[in-house]
């Protein structure tokens, strides 16, 4: 715990937004759509943060903005400490690579495996051929491919086997930092398992600092030691795993929490009282984003947004919790 | 009220494939009373949805479906007329499928796609056939309902896409419901809802549904009855209590192992894995279909594969009677 006050986070955003202009409607009026609202994160080094919320909160953008693959509108974003700029690209490479959901299309189908994997090596213009070679087998043997796949093609590989692919190909650089974006999410659960298994061995053997992201909080879970709950574009509650059944405040993490269904019979479908549909980023609510389909919202939620307050060793952002405004709750 | 309506015995699916015949569903046998859930759970490429489509009729000619028998209240399926099956489909048996966008029509107003079933095979009439679909858009939870009418599929969001295809599903008040994966491509959070939807409508209806899912999570929270289903046969079946309490093929087993349960499977300690691929199933498919990746396996895994019965409707089909390679030898 000392040493992490001294050294800086691996990666941090300070309030990182991110705002895309979409067209609305066949007429095409043009209008703010804020994907990612003044988030600020930090990754430790060596841990695993489990980033969760449902599809269109902002987890892909985010997940952009750390790999410098998306410039954010406003904030900064830090690796050891130092402030990244566009011209970085190619450096922050090497030492943060990304796993993404779909192994279909993430891979060139054109491509040999050998191709594939070896490509981050021949851009970075790392070795010779020969070595290359090497260390393309070296790496597939890693995540349990056989040498003879090196010249088959994605077509020919399974969903899981496509999966280990994009595993080589992210960490023949060797890097700090992996980002998985829903690496597992295509995948039959007896695959998956074998994934989840296999990022777990990865970290340990190679001191991996993995941002997991997922829509499933089981998943996350499982292998995250702290998990950021994702919501509209706020990261509504930050807490540690140990906590996350027992202590975790915010009730859109209880909401996700409770519709993970485990398989256990005779429990039924779980009523998360979570009322209609995920609200439309461009006209997002007003006040505290969940508002309308938390259970306990009282007039002040639609009227003021609630400000980060600490909890357990993390955050969580809503006035239940906040010993300012809880007082007004009624509940 | 409780007799068995639907009745399926030795249902087989065979494709004629570049360089053979895929055996893709082989000799299964379900059945089915009114107010039941069986929930048919296995991973892709199982056979789950080219089962349901023989349910339904919609499979190809060339696609070749037999069986012992395939009987819905009475009336045998495979012997039905293309306008039998027609009038079956619109009225008494419907599908919810995974992708509503698949199912639905881009080019009509939702309020035209929910009437059209009901003014083909019901006698009524327009403004019947409309309130009939605000009603159920309301019991499906969707608010504005008769506003929705006039909305085109593209202008909702998936979870609500697939509220209209419940509704749909029920318009001309069905005793079969058919859902292939419902809510596979939803998030969590929506995925809860519309269980819970189906399954209350279902009781409050006095429907049978069949729910297809690769979630043994699902399966657990909303099925009487479950069939487990690997490269096209049901290894195991029987009560949902009875398989999740005690379950007796390996791969049932395996595939518990594999899910991570909050709270349950110990953080960081690995998962349960299947080791292995599905084998092909073109071309002749002998002996237990799960020995290539089965722990328990023994050579005569390669023959005939016997079936038990460790309870009242639970059977499983294995060479060992108790499911595991050590027991079974302690045992004997
Ligand atoms: N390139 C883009 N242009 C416009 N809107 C976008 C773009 N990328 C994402 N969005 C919008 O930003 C929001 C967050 O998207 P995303 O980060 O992909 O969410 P998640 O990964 O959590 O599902 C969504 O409303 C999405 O439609
Ligand atoms: N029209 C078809 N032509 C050829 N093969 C098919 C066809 N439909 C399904 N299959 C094959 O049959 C098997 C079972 O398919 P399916 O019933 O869709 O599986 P599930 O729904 O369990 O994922 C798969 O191997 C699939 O590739
Ligand atoms: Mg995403
Ligand atoms: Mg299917």
């Amino acid at each position: 715990m000392l040493d992490a006050a001294k050294t800086p986070p691996a990666l941090e955003l300070r309030n990182i937004t991110k705002t895309y202009t979409v067209k609305q409607g066949l007429i095409g009026k043009r209008r703010p759509l804020t994907a990612v609202r003044d988030v600020s994160l930090k990754l430790e080094k060596g841990e695993v943060l489990g980033l969760v919320g449902e599809s269109g909160c902002g987890k892909s953008t985010l997940a952009k903005i750390l790999l410098g693959l998306e410039p954010p509108t406003s904030g900064e974003v830090l690796v050891d400490g130092q402030a990244l700029g566009v011209q970085d690209r190619l450096a922050l490479a090497r030492r943060i690579q990304p796993i993404f959901q779909d192994p279909y299309s993430s891979l060139n189908p054109r491509k040999s495996i050998a191709d594939i994997v070896s490509l981050p090596l021949r851009i970075h213009g790392i070795g010779d051929a020969a070595s290359q070679q090497k260390a393309v087998r070296d790496m597939l043997d890693v995540v349990g491919l056989p040498p003879r796949v090196m010249n088959t093609f994605p077509s020919q590989m399974s969903g899981g086997q496509r999966q280990r692919v994009a595993i080589a190909r992210a960490l023949i650089m060797k890097p700090e930092i992996v980002i998985c974006d829903e690496p597992t999410s295509a995948l039959d659960v007896s695959v998956q398992s074998q994934i989840l298994n296999l990022l777990g061995d990865l970290r340990a053997e190679f001191g991996l600092t993995y941002l997991f992201i997922s829509h499933n909080l089981a998943v996350v879970e499982h292998l995250a030691t702290r998990v950021a709950v994702m919501y509209l574009g706020r990261i509504v509650e930050d807490v540690s795993s140990d906590d996350l059944f027992d202590a975790s405040a915010h009730p859109y993490t209880q909401a996700l929490l409770q519709s993970v269904l485990t398989p256990e019979p005779g429990l039924g479908v779980p009523d998360t009282q979570l009322g209609m549909a995920y609200p439309n980023p461009i006209d997002p609510p007003s006040g505290c984003g969940f508002h309308p389909r938390c259970r306990h919202a009282t007039n002040l939620c639609s009227a003021q947004a609630p400000r980060p307050v600490p909890h357990r060793d993390g955050h969580v952002e809503c006035h239940l919790h906040d010993p300012e405004t809880a007082m007004f709750g009624t509940d | 009220m409780t007799d068995t309506f639907l009745d399926v015995k030795g249902l087989t699916i065979d494709i004629p494939v570049g360089g053979g015949t895929l055996h893709a569903v082989r000799g299964i046998d379900f059945e089915l009373k009114r107010g039941e859930v069986l929930c048919i759970v296995g991973e892709s490429g199982s056979g789950k949805s080219l089962t349901s489509l023989a349910l339904m009729g919609l499979l190809g000619r060339r696609i070749k479906v037999r069986a012992e028998r395939m009987d819905f209240d009475g009336t045998a399926l495979l012997d039905a007329s293309p306008r039998q099956m027609r009038s079956l489909r619109g009225a008494r048996m419907s599908m919810i499928f995974q992708e509503p966008m698949t199912s639905l029509n881009p080019a009509y107003t939702i309020g035209d796609q929910l009437m059209e079933a009901m003014l083909l095979h019901r006698d009524v009439s327009r403004a019947e056939a409309r309130a009939r679909a605000v009603d159920l858009l309301e019991k499906v939870g969707i608010t504005a309902a008769a506003s929705r009418l006039g909305q085109y599929p593209h202008q909702l969001s998936g979870g609500l896409r697939q509220r209209v295809m419940i509704a749909m599903a029920l318009m001309c008040g069905p005793e079969l419901i058919i859902a292939d994966e419902p809510t596979t491509a939803l998030d969590v959070t929506i995925q809860a809802q519309i269980l819970r939807l189906l399954v209350d409508l279902v009781r409050e209806m006095g429907m049978a549904m069949i729910l297809i899912t690769h979630d043994l999570g699902v399966v657990a929270r909303v099925a009487d009855k479950v069939a487990v289903m690997y490269a096209g046969e049901l290894v195991e079946t029987g009560l949902a209590a009875d398989v999740f309490r005690a379950p007796m093929h390996p791969y049932t087993r395996g595939l518990l192992r594999c899910i991570p349960q909050p709270g349950k499977s110990r953080r960081g300690e690995p998962l349960g894995t299947i080791r292995g691929i599905v084998p092909s199933l073109v071309g002749e498919v002998s002996g237990c279909v799960f020995r290539t990746r089965c722990d328990e396996a023994v050579a005569a895994c390669r023959g005939t594969i016997p079936q038990h019965w460790p309870g009242d409707g639970h059977a499983f089909r294995c060479v060992h009677a108790s499911g595991a390679r050590i027991a079974e030898q302690e045992g004997a």
